[in-house]
Formats: structure tokens, sequence, C-alpha cells
């Protein structure tokens, strides 16, 4: 059911504020999307910098760069910015910029929300990145920040990484309700919800995820506080808890959300590998299916990152069970994205390029993942680098790339300006390569034995970690690439129009607009056939 | 049940020989060990097998993917197709992804069957994970001990050069008899840590305030190196794990030599001890328990780890310098060392440092005997 | 206006419900956790007469005891014997001493764990020093027993049963009255 809306033709044809209170009091979904765009690849830099202390004290055994006392807070806020700072923060961009202008209406439901869910982010990781300039150092327990190494053996900053993280939270949550009522109420008349197009789905779902699990976090680290400070002993055995209850709560957070970091991909891939290809997406409704099984069957495997803790046999073999079974609707994805390739009229511009490499990347990374599932070799491979491999891959040549590919194939229509298809093909090469320079040969290192969060390691894991640790730098110095194409675009390049792309105004009602779109996008309801 | 994935995995290996794969089937620096244990093997097999599963089902899917790459490009002319759905080929590819599951499903549940066994061992070891240590406690022979990371600081610091088992050697290895069913009751001291040998597959947290259980029964003689492998701290990788594995009548014997080195302990408590004798040995516990933070020359790396030279607690009265050796400091790194180390030991660790560097000539010349822990232990007023 | 003034109404009561819910969740998980008999790693005192010792036949097995103080707990706490060979339905009893050698009154508790988690529901204690606060004066020791019986029933495939006592030093926990009234 949509709603109407009312068209403003009043208010005459205006742009945005003046200045810099355009940015602080914006309540426009295309600056809201930017902010966040913004923000998450200046976290980018961050986290990135913190992935290169990490891998420059690991290029060679010894202890050469940092003390452990350091490494372990390099480690826990790379994976906490990356989480919650780069890729989430990166996708609701792009919801902010897209989804209004994908189901035709003039900015999202709860403007005003909008700019509160932004704005909440800067304080988050103000806060939690101010800790690592306190006397007692910032979080060193790891992102998963497991009791009691994060309640009773916690340095005393943990209370603002509570507070960053309860905020973090609050942003999600706030966001999602946006999403949400804006897709359930203001797509245009004859847009059902099957003919919605599949990033709209994509974040419909997991708009309910976050709302699911983002509560379940701030639980988790409640009862952290509660334990930490106020004499409960929720994850204490000592007053008749168990440690072991914090990895369930955690997790049970912790898998829905790391499918609340790729569902946004899968549908930007979808849309790019179609306009490339020049062909439908193969199978419309299976990827509708597909992507709400994973979401609902993602609340059902969380003790898969807990094989080791001393389970009894049947939970460990259901759990097992629940996870071989998510790679059935994550397969029918894949083949779907090459079945729309096939017989298609495929042509190799940028973000086809990353979309490619998504498609066989992220595969690598689910093979992997579906290794893990397996039980007893999990005893093997659990807290090892292949791990790390893992989620490497599904979250660098995964979300990532399904991010820079969704900022390649739209910049043109947010800036008017083509970017610079020399520029961005050689991006894409110099970070394809390195990435599989540095996450590929993680898989080796780990199966012969060096498992995670070590600052220094056994001879015999030298020789790769150093091709790991090249690769890393190259990898990092690549995305300033990205960085300078952004700036390039925005400033100029060969106007777009407004289909950018060939024959787009079929694809999406976003290619009907401007490139650059006007201040409102739709202040005309389109009709949809 | 279990003959029929053994023959289901021969076959699907007989049909992967039809690809030259030599390198992957041996043992290699770069793959999973294949381990010691009929475990560690039929895990090593499970691996290899869901492994060439996914490659082979990658060279399929991505062999169709490339192919559409390569031939239906725009820039010879490929006109795209109009389809955009097909029933039966969805149909067929989503149950032939069930089936590949299922079968992947059932040798798995039959390994973790045979992983989970609970059946009583013929000996039984309580491994208790410190930060940052393993103590060993058997149960039957009633011998306790820890097991520390043997490597030097110097190595760690670029200092010297790197040993062949740099981060892997610990002082006192676990020993067990070959082909007796060892069982082990795992636990943790503060955190959560995680013990870890692959050459056995034997992987469980020790979670404080809790018991885990695992097993191994090891065929072959040989040293079995492991690593802590849950994030523990400040030397979460400092805490290596080693066993030896020996024939039963070195075992014997080796049990044997640890009940008398523990009646000898006894009695060094109650002997006289002259100040270069503590000295001595306080050098050794020093280096092996304290250097790593308050380094070889005592200054620590302040603030995090204090100075011991010129130190007023190291300098001052004896009282708060036993205090701090037997409680530890709260909300500091550093623990107590009451259970770890022994009365000579802690005595004559603080002589040593009271008489190390500048502190033998500003301090009050106050040495340490093992009388001095007996008494604090037993609380008579210093 | 009418209609929002009916919206917060029922937000409102949505809002007193999800509260009321979360309290009631205490005595919810209690008639679960009885019903499905989950929770079986932990296991204080249970009833004797929920064990039907004639009809099953009896076996031999081993039982463990281990016991650890968590974090350096200066108490000496040990068990008189680390393992013993019983025969299932059968009352035993095995003593623990506990010795406070410090020079302040203590309190100590001690948290048990059974191993496998499966078997803890066969492992019925009539007497067990578990979960309670236990004062100590300085220097005071004393002993106290664990009483149990093992149900016969217990599967054959656990072959030995494993109790880990963790003793835990809660001195600070408590306020100065609390320790006085123990």
């Amino acid at each position: 059911m949509s709603t109407i809306v009312e068209t403003h033709d009043d208010h005459g044809h205006h742009g945005p504020a003046k200045g810099l209170t355009r940015w602080l009091f914006t309540t426009n979904h295309k600056d809201i999307g930017t902010l966040y765009l913004w923000f998450s690849f200046l976290m980018l830099f961050i986290g990135g910098s913190m992935a290169m202390v990490i891998r420059a004290e690991l290029f060679e055994p010894g202890l050469q760069i940092v003390q452990p006392e350091f490494f372990n807070q390099m480690t826990t806020n790379h994976g906490l910015i990356m989480v919650f700072g780069v890729i989430m923060p990166a996708f609701v961009g792009l919801a902010n910029w897209m989804v209004p202008m994908q189901i035709g209406a003039p900015d999202m439901a709860l403007p005003r929300l909008n700019n509160l869910s932004f704005w909440l982010l800067p304080m988050a990781f103000g806060i939690l990145i101010s800790t690592l300039f306190m006397d007692a150092g910032g979080p060193n327990f790891g992102w998963t920040f497991y009791a009691p190494l994060s309640t009773t053996y916690a340095p005393d900053t943990v209370t603002f990484f509570i507070f960053s993280v309860h905020i973090m939270g609050a942003s999600s949550i706030l966001g999602s309700i946006n999403i949400i009522t804006t897709i359930l109420n203001m797509r245009a008349p004859g847009m059902t919800l099957m003919k919605m197009p599949l990033f709209v789905w994509s974040w419909l779902i997991t708009a309910y995820l976050l709302i699911a699990v983002m509560p379940v976090l701030a639980g988790t680290v409640t009862m952290m506080l509660m334990d930490i400070h106020f004499g409960t002993s929720f994850f204490n055995a000592a007053g008749g808890g168990d440690p072991v209850l914090f990895q369930h709560i955690f997790w049970f957070f912790g898998h829905p959300e790391v499918y609340i970091m790729i569902l946004p991909a899968f549908g930007i891939v979808s849309h790019i590998i179609e306009t490339f290809s020049r062909k439908p997406i193969f199978g419309y409704s299976s990827m509708v299916y597909a992507m709400t099984s994973i979401a609902i069957l993602s609340f059902v495997v969380w003790a898969h990152h807990m094989f080791t803790v001393g389970m009894p046999l049947a939970g460990e073999l259901f759990f097992m069970y629940s996870t071989m079974l998510i790679a059935i609707p994550t397969g029918v994805k894949v083949f779907n994205w090459v079945a729309t390739m096939f017989k298609g009229s495929i042509s190799f511009e940028t973000p086809m390029l990353f979309a490619i490499a998504f498609v066989s990347l992220f595969t690598i990374g689910g093979f992997s993942g579906l290794m893990l599932a397996i039980v007893p070799a999990d005893f093997q491979y659990h807290d090892t680098y292949f791990v790390v491999a893992h989620f490497h891959y599904v979250l660098v040549p995964g979300s990532l790339f399904g991010i820079i590919a969704g900022v390649y194939y739209w910049l043109p229509k947010w800036t008017g300006n083509m970017y610079d298809e020399t520029l961005g093909k050689l991006h894409f090469w110099l970070s394809f390569f390195s990435v599989n320079l540095t996450f590929f040969p993680m898989h080796f290192v780990g199966l012969a034995g060096m498992p995670r969060r070590y600052p220094d390691y056994a001879l015999q894991f030298a020789d790769f970690n150093a091709i790991v640790s090249v690769g890393a730098f190259i990898f990092g110095f690549t995305q300033l690439l990205l960085l300078f194409i952004v700036i390039k675009a925005i400033r100029t390049g060969k106007k777009a129009s407004d289909e950018v792309w060939e024959d787009t105004k079929d694809w999406g009602l976003e290619w009907t607009l401007d490139s650059p779109p006007p201040y409102h996008s739709f202040t005309v309801q389109p009709e949809v056939k | 049940m279990k003959s029929i994935s053994r023959v289901t995995r021969k076959f699907l290996y007989a049909l992967l020989f039809l690809v030259p794969i030599p390198a992957f089937t041996e043992p290699s620096d770069y793959n999973m060990p294949i381990g010691v244990t009929e475990v560690s093997k039929e895990i090593f097999d499970l691996h290899m097998l869901i492994m060439w599963i996914c490659v082979w089902i990658g060279v399929v899917v991505f062999g169709v993917m490339f192919f559409s790459l390569i031939k239906y490009r725009k820039s010879t002319g490929a006109k795209a197709a109009k389809f955009d759905d097909h029933f039966w080929l969805e149909i067929f590819w989503t149950v032939a992804a069930t089936v590949i599951l299922v079968g992947m499903a059932i040798p798995s549940t039959t390994v973790m069957i045979k992983a989970y066994d609970d059946s009583e061992g013929d000996i039984n070891i309580m491994i208790t994970g410190y930060q940052w240590k393993w103590q060993y406690k058997y149960i039957e022979d009633d011998i306790s001990f820890f097991s520390n990371l043997a490597t030097s600081q110097e190595q760690i610091d670029n200092a010297f050069p790197k040993g062949e088992f740099y981060l892997t050697e610990v002082d006192e290895p676990m020993v067990i008899p070959i082909n007796k069913r060892i069982r082990f009751l795992i636990t943790g001291n503060d955190v959560i840590h995680s013990w870890w040998v692959p050459d056995f597959a034997v992987k469980q947290d020790a979670v404080p305030g809790f018991i885990n259980t695992a097993w191994t029964k090891v065929p072959k003689p040989g040293i079995y190196r492991g690593a802590c492998t849950e994030l523990c701290g400040l030397k979460h990788a400092f805490m290596p794990i080693v066993v030896r594995a020996v024939e039963q009548e070195e075992y014997d014997a080796w049990v044997v030599e640890k009940i008398a080195l523990a009646e000898a302990e006894k009695l060094l408590t109650e002997k006289i001890w002259t100040k270069a004798e503590l000295i001595e040995r306080g050098q050794g516990v020093y280096l092996k328990n304290c250097v790593a933070c308050h380094q070889a020359s005592g200054q620590g790396l302040p603030p995090v780890f204090p100075s011991l030279d010129g130190s007023e607690i190291v300098t001052g009265n004896k009282n708060r310098n036993i205090e701090i050796l037997m409680e530890g400091v709260q909300g500091a790194a550093m623990q107590s060392f009451a259970n770890q180390l022994s009365e000579v030991d802690i005595a004559s660790v603080i002589t040593y440092t009271r008489e190390s560097w500048g502190n033998a000539s500003t301090g009050d010349g106050e040495i340490v005997v093992p009388k001095d822990i007996v008494d604090y232990k037993n609380n008579v007023n210093l | 206006m009418k209609e929002s003034k009916q919206t917060i109404k029922k937000l409102a009561l949505a809002t007193v419900g999800m509260f009321a819910f979360a309290f009631l969740l205490v005595p919810i998980y209690d008639v679960f956790c009885e019903i499905t008999g989950l929770n079986g790693k932990i296991e204080g005192p249970s009833t004797l007469s929920s064990v039907n010792t004639e009809e099953v036949d009896k076996r031999e097995m081993l039982i463990q005891f281990v016991t650890h103080n968590n974090e350096a707990m200066p108490w000496t706490f040990t068990s008189e014997t680390s393992q013993l060979r019983i025969t299932t339905g059968v009352q035993q009893s095995v003593m623990f001493v506990f010795e406070n050698k410090t020079s302040e009154d203590m309190v100590g508790q001690v948290i048990p764990s059974v191993s496998p988690g499966r078997g803890a529901e066969y492992f019925h204690k009539t007497e067990c020093f578990c979960f309670e606060q236990q004062k100590l004066l300085a220097g005071e020791r004393v002993e106290l027993p664990v009483v149990f019986i093992v149900d016969p029933n217990i599967p054959l495939d656990i072959g030995s049963l494993s109790l880990g006592y963790t003793l835990f030093d809660i001195t600070d926990q408590l306020s100065e009255n609390q320790i006085a009234a123990l």
C-alpha cells in the first residue's frame, strides 16, 4: 500500500542550503547518503591503517614494531571499525541515496530521524577511537569481546566501548525503522513488492534483521556493564553465571550481523550484472526467496562460531546441519548471477569488473565457510588464520567490492560526471590482485597451524606472512586511488546522461531522473507498469 | 553407516584422481596436518573430501561463468537473449546442491560421533589454562606442574637469532604414554583459553569455572606441538603446548622422577640457604617468569611494567615485596605467583631482585628465605 | 488528533506489555527448564526420591573429583580422593577439606561442573557445598562432604564422570553485614 505523495510547487525550485550547516541539519536523503559514504570512506582509511600496523608487525617473526598490548588494541579496533564503521554505514549510505529513487519517492519517510541516525555515528566512533589515546588504552579483547576478558580483565576504557556500541546500535535501529517505513509506504503506484528492485528487497530484509538483532547486542553489552560495575554475574562462574552465555548471546547477534553485511551487496551485484549483461536478472523471485531464507536461517546457526566451547553432541550436530543448509539459497543466488551472464551481451566497465570479482571471490569465501561448518574439521580450523581468510574473503572481495561496485555504478548518477574509466580499471586490477595476494595465503597459514590474534608466530609461518603483508600494503595504498577517482569525478569528467549506461531506463526508476538528480528526486510520482 | 560413508569417500577420491593432484594428498607444510591419531586422520580425510567437492563445484560454476564472459561479449557481437527464468533448471540445481550437502553431512556426522567418546580414560590429566601458561595435573599419579614458554625474551626482541622451535618450546612438556587412552579435563583459571594440538585434532576451550573433556590415543612416539587458540590477553601468542608421547616404560620412569622431584622440592624448603645460593636460583626463576615484563635490566617498561631497579618496594621492607608476589596487584598485569612457584622459588627470586642492579647498595639489605614464604602462607606475622 | 491518541494508547500498552513480559521471563524460564530438563552442566542438590534404583541393573563406573582455586584463591581446597570407583544406585560420600590459611576472614563459593554435560542429570547430590557461601575465619579448617547417588539409568557410553569444583573468593562481593550474617 503506497500513500500518494503531494507535490510542493509552492516552494519553487530550490537547492540545498549553503555552507557547513547544510550538512549538519540536512534532511535530504541524498545529502545524508553522501555523509554516510564519506564517513565510511574515512573509517576505511582509519581501520585500514590499523590493518597496516598489524601486517607490518606480522611481516616477520619477532616483535619489531609494536608490543602485544598495542597489537591487541589494533586487532580489536580494526575489526570494530571495519564492521560498524565502514561496511554498515556504507550500505546505509547507498540505501539512503538509492532506495527513494528506486521506488519513485521524493525522500525517506522520516527525514529528521535520518539525520539523527547519521550524526550518531561520528559521536560513537569519536568515543571509541578516543579510547586509543587514553592511558588505559583502547579495547584489546577482540572485536568479539568475549567475557571474562572483556569484563573482569578489561581496561577501564571498556565502559566507553560499551557506550559507543550502544550509540552505534541506536543509529542502526533508527535507520532501519526509516528504511522499512519508506519501502512499505512510499513505493510508486504499480510497484508491488515483487516488482521492487533487488537492492530495495535486500535492504528491506536487512533492515528487519537489524531491528531484530541490534537490541540483542545492546543487551549483551548492558549485561557486560552490569557485570563490570554493578556486581552481577551473568558471565562470571563465581556468581553462578557462565562465560559461554556471553558467546551465545553475542553470536545470536553476530551471525545475523554478517548477513546484514552481505545482503545489500547481493542486491547491488544483481543490478550491475543485469545492466552490463543487458539481460534481466535470472530468477527474480528465487533471488527474493533466497535472500529471505538466508535471513531466516541466519537466526538458527549462531553456535557454529562456538564449536569448541564444550557443547553437547546433539547441539553441535544441529548447528552443523543448519549452517550447511544456508549454502543452498546462497548457491542459488550464485547460479542465478551466472545464468544472467550466460547468453547475455556483456561489457566490462569498472562496476561489472567488481561485480564479477564479487561473484567469484565471495564464492571462494562461501566454500571456506562450508568447510568451517563441518564440525570435526572445524576443530582444526577454529581460531586459526583459516577463519580469518574466510571472513576476509566474504567481507573484502565480498561486501567491500560490492560497495565499490555500487559506487562506480551510481557515481555518474550522483555527480553528473563519468568517472575516469581507465583509472577505475586500474583500481580494479590492483585491488583484485592484491586482495588475493593478501588473503589467499591465509588459508594455508591457518591450516598449517597459525592461530588468530597472534602478534608473533613460529618460524614455519614466516614466508606466507611476509607475502600477506606485502599484499595488504598494496591493497591499502590502492584505495587511495579510489579516493582520487571519486574526487575527480565530483569535480570534472565527461557529462553523464540520465541513463548513464545502456538502456538502463528499463532496469530501474533511478535512471529516469537527471544526472545529478533534482534535490527532491521525484517531485512527480512515477507510474510503474 | 560408517562403511557406507567410507566407500562413498573412496569412490569420490577415485574420481578425483582423474586430475593429477599429488601435492595435496601428501603431508605438506601448507595443509592441515594428517596427525598421528585415528581421529586426526579421519578429520584430515574429511577436510580433503569437502575441499575437493568445493573445488569441483567451483570448477563447474566458474567454468560456466568464464565461458559466458568470453563467448557472450558485446564487443564480439553477442546479442543478449531474453530469458530470465527456467523453472526446472532452478529445481535441478537446488536439489543437486541439497544432495551434495547431505552427502557431506553423513561422513561428517560419523567422524563427529567418533570424536565424542566418553569412555573411561587410562590416564586422566587436568589441564588448566592460566594467563599465560598451562598447568598439567595428572590425577592418578598426583603430579602437578606448570608448562611455560621456553623461548628467551632476547629471541622475541630480535636481539638473538631465533631457534628452530621459536615460540613452540616449553620448559616442562606434558608427557604421555603411547597407545593409552588419555582423557583431558580442561578448565581455565582466569579468562577463556583454548588447548589445541593439531596432530591430535584436539581443541577445547578452557573456561573458568567449567570442565570440558577431550581425549586422545597416540600410537606413535614423538613430540607434538600446539598453541593457545582463544584470545586471553597480552601473551596469548606466548603460551605454547608441547606433548611428548613416549613408550610405556619411559613414561613410568618419568612419573617416578616427577614424584621424587616433588619430594625434593619439599625438602628444599626446609634447608638453610645462603644468600649466594638464593641469588643464583633466583636469577633462573627471574629469567623464566619475570623478564618478559620487568626486563633483564630490571628497568621494566613503565608505566605498565614498573622498574624493579630502584623500586621502593624492592629496596624497602620485605613484607610488601612478599605480599605482591603472593597476591599479585589488583587491576594490573602482575599476577599472584603463590600457586605457580614454590616457596623456594619465590624467596630466591625476591632475594635476587633485592640484590641485583643498583638495589644491593640502595636497599635495606634484607633478603627473603623460603621459611618467610611458608610463614606468610601460614600467616605468622613477619 | 483522535487517531494519534489511539495510536499512542496502543503503543503505551505495548510498551508496558513488553516490560511485563521481560519480568515474567524469570518464572517462565524456571518452568521451561524444569519441563525440558535443560541446564544440565551445573546441578544443585536434588532429591533422592526421583531415582528408581530397583529395576535397573547397577554397574561400576569411575567418578573423578578435581578441584581448582580460581585465580590464586589462597585457601587449601582438596578432596580426600581424586577418583572413586563406585556402583551406580548406591549412595556415596566424599569429603572435601577447606582451610583458610590467611590472616583474614574470608568467604568462598564453590561452583560445580560436570563433564560430560549430559551426565549431569544422572548425578544426584543430596548434600553438597556447591553454590553455598562458605565463610571461614582466619586459620579455620572445615571438612564438608558431597553425598551423591549416580542414577543406574546413566547411559552405558558414559564411562566416567568428572566432577570439577572451582573455588572462588567472593569476600569482596559481599557487604560487611552479609559476611557477619553467615
